[in-house]
């Protein structure tokens, strides 16, 4: 039952973020990263990362998404835009993507992979455990990271202030 | 006081006069100045006679390792003091003292007195670090001393070309000498792995006399001695070195810089004696610079220049003295010599400095008159110079002639003519500076005037040497006791010289005899009213000696004028057609590799991504496969 | 909650979420290099930065160890940082240039 859940998850990922490369209008393909980015939670469900899956959907769907939306419908981009000139770079850009899977996937076969039986500890994706994790090992880290929002809030302040073109 | 301190004080009082005058000379007055700089020498001469009232033996002091390799090989700054060092340090000190008196009269309208002065005692210091040296890393530090001090001092007057490129030409004279003593000091090194000299020459009794390695060394040795020394080929920087002030001219040609490769010689006389063929070598290149310098000397109407080309003829003696291996002979003559020349060459100065600079003789004559005080000091080192017994030079060159007697006979003809020819020359030089009349014009010979007590005092202690200097080392004829080569004995490997008797008796008769004739004959010819005799003569050997016999001409000829077209040619060819090419290709590869790759940044980035992708797709495969 | 075995570690291996990740992260790839819109571009990224977190997670959950999972976390934190900055550096361009076309970017050519 459940591998044939993952495999129809995969796929509609799968469809779903070529859907958004694809898609000529932009509207249409922040909606298809929506929908890809719930799947991929759907995947943390299933791996049993219920605080990823939620963290996903809060701060992916939730959050830059919606700046994403905004930003579009405030520089009005809604029509499309004349894209293609040239199917070249398509081809180049899906032979270099194409060969970089096969490359990847056949390192994937020389991996030495330690088996799955190791496995001991099948909560650690839970808020409980990986909070005592976050705040104990990766503390400085959290902390750090506090330091780079608080940094990347004042640079799009900096940013997003108005020009005095007048003077 | 101990004799150690008496050395420390020997070296290094000359050289703080230096740093004293060199640093704080500017703020002195000319007479501070003139005290501080005769106080180096001075303190230098009264330690020496203590040193020489209390000497016993060999004192060496090792001041510090100077360098070395790890293994044993090393080189100390150190000096030592011996019989041979001890001459030496009598002649440097003691005339450098009178030199350095005199200078404070000589010099002291001159706007770089106090520079003058200092540099003085530079030289002062670096000949002593030179006689003192107890290896030959040191001695060759003073030895380069010497040079750089006389290339500073003939160069004084620095706003003069000519001067300027007299002090190049002694100083690139001496350079081309200096290689060769380079050379032989490394050789040394190598082959006995020491360079301090008490311990190379004990180690010469294990080494068989005519060694190739040994007649290469001492050839190379040599070649730094005709360099310093002023012998045949390099000798033609000594009279342009006359364009410093004269009391330089006494400094560097009687007391000290040109003794220094005499001194060198008899200093490793032990390894010179292994090797009887450079002994020959330098006997002949002594007769040849004798006889040359003398020869020239006879129609040079400077009397610097007559003085100079005299200095060159003495110190060919002296190399004949060592070629016969009579080293102590030649360190006596260095001694006598450094007496009468300093004498002369001061005399000199007080005529040039009495007569406001005029150096041409046939300008000059019956200046007996009005400078008595230096014509008597004058015809006192002729009559030494010439040879007039029982004065100075008589002794000195008189055992000179003995020895080149007993050596072969040729070597005592050539020498014999030379001691003739000396003679000729001085008294010419005498009769036309002090004899005749004066051939000036009317308004300079008003100004004729005496030199000063400052100047004078110096010549009278020197006349005093020059008349007594000579019984030092009298002929076994005359007095069993050679008080310059008994004191030397223990540290000069002389060869036994003997002559007869009656030989002797016969030399000095003829020595006599010849004597009159050539004050007759000069006074005759040169005792003058007018300057036609000094005219140039119209007969090619007078031309010929006028010229110098062309050496400079031909030096430029076969060997600047090629090297400066070498050089030429390297400028305009070599230089832009191969050198720049080849500095310049590698930029103008990178620039056309630049240009070429340029559009490769064509700022789409699309492409820019596909690029990336690529490049991480060789490094996973570089990586993994 | 008790430590039971989820069902997909034994149905599914573990090679299939590293398939799935690496199409995915392919897909976004194509598309940073495919389309002309900025704004897409960016979003293209957002997918590429999914498809590693989902491999981290995905690692993290078969290999029982924590440091994964608080690794995408960290991603996400950084994600979320970058889109502020970039989007706010979009709509100075746009103010600037009236285009996000990507080849106005040519300008910044040296």
């Amino acid at each position: 039952m459940i591998d044939k859940i993952f495999y129809v998850l995969s796929a509609l990922t799968i469809i779903s973020a070529t859907l958004v490369i694809i898609s000529r209008h932009p509207i249409r393909s922040i909606l298809f990263l929506v929908l890809t980015f719930f799947l991929v939670s759907a995947h943390y469900v299933l791996l049993n990362a219920q605080f990823l899956a939620l963290v996903n959907i809060v701060v992916y769907a939730g959050a830059i998404m919606v700046l994403f939306l905004f930003v579009v419908m405030f520089l009005n981009l809604n029509e499309e835009m004349v894209e293609v000139k040239s199917y070249l770079p398509w081809f180049a850009a899906v032979i270099s993507g194409g060969s970089l899977m096969l490359i990847v996937t056949s390192a994937l076969e020389k991996a030495v992979l330690t088996s799955p039986q190791l496995v001991s500890n099948y909560n650690i994706g839970l808020v409980e455990n990986l909070g005592s994790v976050l705040y104990r090992e990766y503390l400085l880290p959290m902390e750090l990271s506090a330091v780079l929002f608080f940094i990347a809030m004042a640079g799009v302040m900096l940013l997003g202030r108005k020009e005095r073109i007048s003077e | 006081m101990n004799s150690e301190f008496l050395i420390h004080l020997i070296l290094w009082a000359p050289l703080v006069g230096f740093a004293i005058n060199g640093i704080f000379g500017s703020s002195f007055s000319g007479k501070t100045a003139g005290f501080i700089a005769c106080l180096g020498p001075l303190t230098g001469f009264v330690s020496t006679v203590l040193l020489w009232s209390g000497f016993d033996q060999t004192i060496q002091i090792n001041y510090y390792r100077w360098f070395g390799t790890p293994d044993s090989f090393s080189v100390d700054f150190s000096v030592m003091v011996d019989q041979l060092t001890l001459l030496m340090l009598f002649i440097v000190t003691g005339v450098g003292t009178l030199i350095h008196l005199y200078s404070v009269g000589y010099m002291e309208h001159d706007k770089g007195f106090v520079r003058f002065m200092s540099y003085l005692n530079l030289f002062i210091f670096s000949m002593l670090l030179l006689v003192m040296g107890s290896n030959l890393v040191m001695l060759f530090a003073g030895w380069e001393g010497v040079g750089l001090c006389s290339f500073l001092l003939i160069g004084f007057w620095y706003k003069n070309p000519d001067y300027n490129k007299a002090a190049r030409k002694a100083f690139v004279m001496n350079r081309i000498g200096d290689l060769g003593f380079m050379l032989g000091i490394f050789l040394l090194g190598l082959e006995f792995r020491t360079l301090d000299i008490p311990t190379l020459l004990s180690s010469m009794e294990h080494i068989e006399s005519g060694d190739p390695k040994i007649i290469l060394i001492t050839i190379l040795l040599f070649i730094g001695v005709t360099g310093k020394s002023a012998q045949i080929p390099l000798f033609t920087w000594l009279p342009d070195a006359m364009a410093g002030p004269t009391p330089v001219s006494a400094l560097i040609h009687a007391a000290t810089m040109v003794t220094a490769g005499i001194y060198l010689v008899a200093r490793m006389s032990g390894l010179f004696n292994l090797a009887p063929f450079t002994l020959d070598v330098i006997a002949w290149v002594g007769l040849a610079t004798a006889f040359v310098a003398a020869t020239i000397a006879l129609r040079q109407n400077d009397i610097k220049k007559v003085l100079a080309y005299s200095t060159v003829s003495q110190l060919g003696f002296m190399a004949v003295a060592l070629g016969c291996a009579a080293y102590s002979t030649a360190i006596f003559h260095v001694m006598t010599h450094a007496f009468f020349k300093a004498l002369l060459f001061l005399g000199a100065g007080s005529v040039i400095h009495g007569l406001h600079g005029e150096q041409d003789i046939s300008k000059m004559g019956g200046l007996r008159n009005a400078m008595k005080s230096t014509h008597l000091v004058f015809l006192i080192g002729t009559l030494a110079i010439a040879g007039v017994p029982p004065l100075a030079g008589f002794f000195s060159k008189d055992e000179i002639l003995a020895a080149a007697f007993s050596h072969s006979i040729w070597y005592f003809v050539i020498l014999a003519l030379t001691a003739v020819l000396t003679a000729w020359y001085m008294f010419r030089l005498y009769f036309a500076t002090f004899h005749g009349s004066y051939r000036g014009s009317k308004e300079t010979e008003a100004g004729i005037h005496e030199s000063g007590l400052v100047m004078l005092a110096p010549l009278f202690v020197l006349a005093f040497l020059s008349v007594v200097g000579g019984f030092a080392g009298m002929p076994e004829t005359i007095s069993s006791k050679h008080l310059v080569s008994d004191f030397l004995k223990p540290v000069v490997a002389d060869h036994a010289h003997s002559v007869s008797h009656s030989f002797e008796y016969i030399l000095w008769g003829v020595t006599l005899v010849l004597l009159v004739l050539i004050v007759w004959l000069t006074n005759k010819m040169y005792s003058v009213n007018s300057a036609e005799v000094f005219r140039s003569g119209s007969g090619w050997v007078g031309r010929i000696l006028e010229g110098k016999y062309y050496l400079d001409e031909i030096y430029e000829t076969l060997i600047s004028g090629p090297l400066r077209s070498t050089g030429t040619w390297f400028k305009n060819v070599m230089d832009p057609g191969v050198i720049d090419q080849a500095v310049k290709l590698p930029g103008l590869v990178f620039r056309n590799a630049g240009v070429a790759l340029r559009p490769l940044q064509s700022g789409i980035i699309s492409w820019y991504m596909i690029s990336i992708v690529l490049g991480l797709l060789a490094m996973i495969y570089l990586f993994l496969f | 909650m008790e430590n039971q075995i989820p069902e997909i570690f034994n149905a599914i291996p573990h090679t299939h979420y590293v398939l799935l990740s690496t199409i995915l992260f392919v897909v976004g790839l194509i598309g940073v290099m495919i389309r002309k819109n900025v704004i897409i571009v960016f979003m293209c990224i957002e997918i590429m930065l999914n498809a590693v977190n989902l491999m981290l997670t995905s690692t993290s959950a078969y290999y029982s160890h924590a440091g994964g999972q608080i690794m995408v976390f960290f991603t996400m934190a950084v994600a979320a940082a970058e889109v502020a900055v970039g989007l706010a550096i979009i709509v100075m361009i746009y103010k600037n240039l009236h285009s996000t076309n990507i080849d106005v970017f040519q300008r910044l050519k040296g």
